[in-house]
């Protein structure tokens, strides 16, 4: 790991911007191109960051190891919101049709499924690319 | 030899019925195919309507093809686990 001063201040400086960015794009998924599969790559781009610069050890005190088995877990969250379509007698993943409010179209709060299901493909993502690229640069275990 | 004629037969038949289905395909890129003349119009016209979401890619993969999105995300949890496996994984 090399001490070098302008990589660590810019990348600890942009961090947050990369992220907020990721979650603008990520609750913006209705409204603007993106949605959470580009969100997600954001926010894990910045984790990766992070790792690069500052080490493997560092990046997990950030975001741990119990967190990202959450993260992962989101999938599960995806289909427990298609069973709502099921619950009110519909299809899988119904959206408007099984109640559930898709608000007034061009709002932040609009799109009824759609919005969760962004919010939780953005985590998704998120966790899996900083999962895999910390498990792939990972040395031989001691 | 005998096994290998049933095979054969098997494969002749279910050969036959699959180049059948792909014949009775449109043409790739003819703009009679369904996919232009109901699908696209029905997306344009009644995304906004139907789902609330004014990124009409965003209803399309989020609400049309959720399913899809979920099978995505699927492959992703997949990935993850198969290199977690692979490489050893959290044991500390």
């Amino acid at each position: 790991m090399t001490e070098d001063i302008i990589v660590k201040t810019s990348a600890r400086l942009m961090t947050p911007f990369i992220q907020m960015f990721g979650l603008y794009v990520i609750f913006h998924g209705h409204l603007t191109p993106g949605g959470g599969f580009q969100g997600g790559a954001i926010i894990g781009a910045s984790m990766i960051l992070l790792a690069v610069v500052y080490g493997l050890e560092e990046g997990e005190k950030r975001l741990g190891h119990d967190a990202s088995t959450v993260l992962e877990s989101s999938t599960l969250f995806y289909a427990l919101i298609g069973l709502i379509g099921i619950a009110a007698g519909y299809s899988f993943l119904a959206n408007r049709v099984a109640g559930i409010p898709v608000g007034t179209p061009g709002a932040l709060f609009s799109g009824g499924a759609i919005f969760a299901i962004n919010i939780v493909v953005g985590l998704k993502v998120a966790s899996t690319g900083k999962t895999l690229f910390y498990a792939l640069s990972r040395e031989e275990r001691p | 030899m005998r096994r290998k004629m049933i095979g054969l037969t098997l494969l002749l038949l279910v050969g036959y019925v699959l180049a059948g289905l792909v014949m009775e395909m449109p043409p790739v890129g003819s703009p009679d195919a369904p996919a232009y003349t109901r699908t696209i119009p029905r997306y344009l016209s009644r995304s906004v309507e139907d789902t609330g979401a004014m990124n009409i890619v965003a209803s399309i993969i989020l609400d049309y093809r959720a399913y899809d999105t979920l099978g995505e995300a699927t492959v992703l949890f997949t990935a993850a686990l198969a290199i977690l496996a692979v490489t050893g994984g959290d044991e500390e």
